[in-house]
């Protein structure tokens, strides 16, 4: 009896040991999560509470970005740029567009390209809000994201006094933009951006020496430099390793090299740093935006498109009264420029890293090939690389900071 | 076969000239067509070569100029940090099953984008450790950026499989 109690111990015993320590759990979270600003699944293969094995499965929301591209005319993808990264449409639109640019060999004006610049890095600060302002919602933390919230509310009126909407906005076409900025904007936006800086400072104040959100972003995440040059990680990720990489640097378009600005970097690259570097661009972002408003106001009003007759529309007096500029209105309108035949690729710094766009054209109204270098799909590839043997908990800062966004991931 | 000024064609001339079948720089951006069956060796050079320096492999994609032979044109975009250069490098692959010879013993950014490139236009990638499809699910029949696939063509829609 004594003995075979003692067996049944030593099995009880077995098993114990087998059911902790042995045997690895596998967990499935999303496609939709609650704590996943963004639909994608994580197949987590679990050793107790960490990590040991990481799958991560996007497309859920593939839609043919470049399908649709070429079944349009150059004109009619611009739209699709702007429901690529929906927290900053316009730098899709204006990398698009530089892209078409390029192949065409056309210059644009000056006051176009300042225009450009402003609204980009308007997008940038709104973006970096929402990036920051939900990784601290998705720590529990509602106020900060509220600040974060309020402040984007504030960059997003003022690209719908430029173009008209909030969130998908358009204002970038190929030879210009849509129009100029209203008399009133130069007031509306330093008006805005005061408040904005209030609304980080209080930001600042809430989170960036807060006990528990330091505790669980310091350390957690991490990437090395080499290993981020590996995986061709690029924006504020590869910048928190410590490599001052930024598009804007390195091959300056529009005329960022003219304006005064600093890279921010970080030093071991987790996401603590990744979050430092975030806030510290957007006070960059800032800078910028006061420098483009003191260069238009110094410019004054004037055309802000190409007089390029390939891209743009012949004045309507003419159009109403000449036989040519009819036909050119009507060929404008129907299938937009013919794109000289060639290949290229243009990079422009997105908020997430790098984002290009590779156009191949045969020389008719329809791009033959538009392919998009999305940031946010090539920067998640390491995420199961910055998180093994890390807890699990740790896979929602890091995720939030990685600020993938669906619809550019996924195309 | 020219250089066109641009010293990273330059050293890759001159380091392999007969792996390069053709060379361009047309808008500024310098272009190479490889032989397909040596692209591995291509991108090594390119990575270990202190000229070179090419630590990025930033984006591989496809174009697909149906009724050409070979069919498929692979297009691989470098980027030196060091030199603050871009390369592009291209591999005409064609067939019935076009393949070609994975990077991602070198470049651990080519897994996904390899993975993309081969469920959206069907190139297969030998040495893939899983090349699996990324954007669509597996159940989903052809490639959708083929040039004959038509975009209307539905398909089934089925649910996630773990």
């Amino acid at each position: 009896m004594a003995e075979a109690r003692d067996r049944s111990e030593e099995v009880l015993a077995e098993d114990f040991e087998r059911d902790l320590h042995v045997e690895r759990q596998i967990l499935n979270m999303g496609p939709s999560h609650p704590a996943t600003h963004g639909t994608v699944k994580f197949l987590i293969e679990l050793d107790g509470e960490n990590i040991a094995a990481l799958d991560i499965q996007v497309g859920y929301l593939h839609r043919g970005f470049e399908k649709e591209c070429e079944s349009g005319t150059w004109y009619q993808a611009i739209p699709y740029t702007d429901r690529l990264n929906y927290n900053s449409a316009i730098l899709a639109n204006i990398g698009y567009c530089l892209a078409v640019e390029k192949l065409l060999e056309l210059e644009t004006p000056e006051r176009c390209q300042w225009l450009r610049v402003l609204a980009g890095e308007l997008s940038r600060i709104g973006d970096h809000l929402t990036r920051c302002g939900a990784a601290c919602l998705e720590l529990q933390a509602m106020t900060p994201f509220l600040y974060g919230i309020e402040a984007r509310e504030l960059t997003w009126d003022l690209l719908e006094s430029l173009c008209g909407a909030r969130v998908t906005s358009n204002y970038v076409r190929i030879g210009g933009v849509k129009h100029g900025m209203p008399d009133a904007f130069p007031e509306l936006c330093r008006g805005a951006m005061a408040r904005i800086r209030a609304l980080l400072r209080d930001f600042d104040d809430v989170v960036t020496s807060n006990r528990i959100f330091v505790d669980r972003l310091k350390g957690t995440g991490l990437i090395s430099q080499e290993d981020c040059l590996r995986y061709a990680v690029t924006g504020p990720i590869l910048r928190s390793a410590g490599v001052p990489l930024d598009v804007r640097k390195a091959e300056p378009y529009l005329v960022y090299d003219e304006i005064d600005f600093d890279v921010p970097i970080g030093e071991v690259g987790d996401n603590y740093d990744r979050y430092l570097v975030c806030v510290e661009e957007m006070q960059q972002s800032l800078r910028i935006v006061e420098q483009c408003l003191a260069q238009l106001e110094k410019l004054g009003p004037g055309p802000v498109d190409t007089l390029d007759p390939r891209v743009r529309w012949p004045a309507k007096g003419r159009v109403f009264n000449r036989m040519e500029e009819l036909i050119q209105q009507f060929k404008s309108v129907t299938e937009g420029p013919r794109v000289p035949a060639g290949e290229g690729y243009l990079a422009i710094e997105s908020a997430n890293g790098e984002l290009g766009f590779y156009l191949v054209s045969d020389g008719s109204a329809v791009p033959y090939k538009v392919r998009c270098r999305p940031p946010s799909f090539i920067n998640l590839a390491p995420m199961s690389l910055m998180l093994r043997g890390a807890f699990l908990a740790d896979l929602i800062p890091t995720f939030d900071l990685i600020n993938m966004i669906g619809g550019e991931c996924d195309r | 076969m020219e250089d066109h000024g641009s010293p990273a064609l330059a050293r890759l001339l001159e380091a392999l000239p007969d792996a390069v079948q053709e060379t361009h720089a047309r808008l500024g951006d310098a272009t190479a067509r490889v032989d397909p069956t040596r692209i591995v060796e291509v991108a090594r050079l390119l990575r270990d070569d202190p000229k070179l320096d090419f630590q990025m492999l930033s984006d591989v994609t496809c174009v697909d100029y149906l009724g050409e032979t070979p069919r498929f044109e692979v297009v691989y975009h470098f980027y030196s940090v060091e030199h603050n250069q871009r390369l592009r490098i291209k591999a005409r692959v064609g067939g019935e099953q076009p393949e070609i010879a994975s990077l991602t013993s070198l470049y651990a950014s080519a897994n996904w984008m390899e993975r993309e490139v081969w469920d959206l236009y069907g190139v297969r990638f030998t040495d893939h450790p899983d090349l699996r499809r990324i954007l669509l699910y597996e159940a989903f029949e052809g490639h959708p950026l083929r040039k004959d696939y038509p975009k209307e063509r539905r398909q089934p829609l089925v649910g996630p499989r773990n």
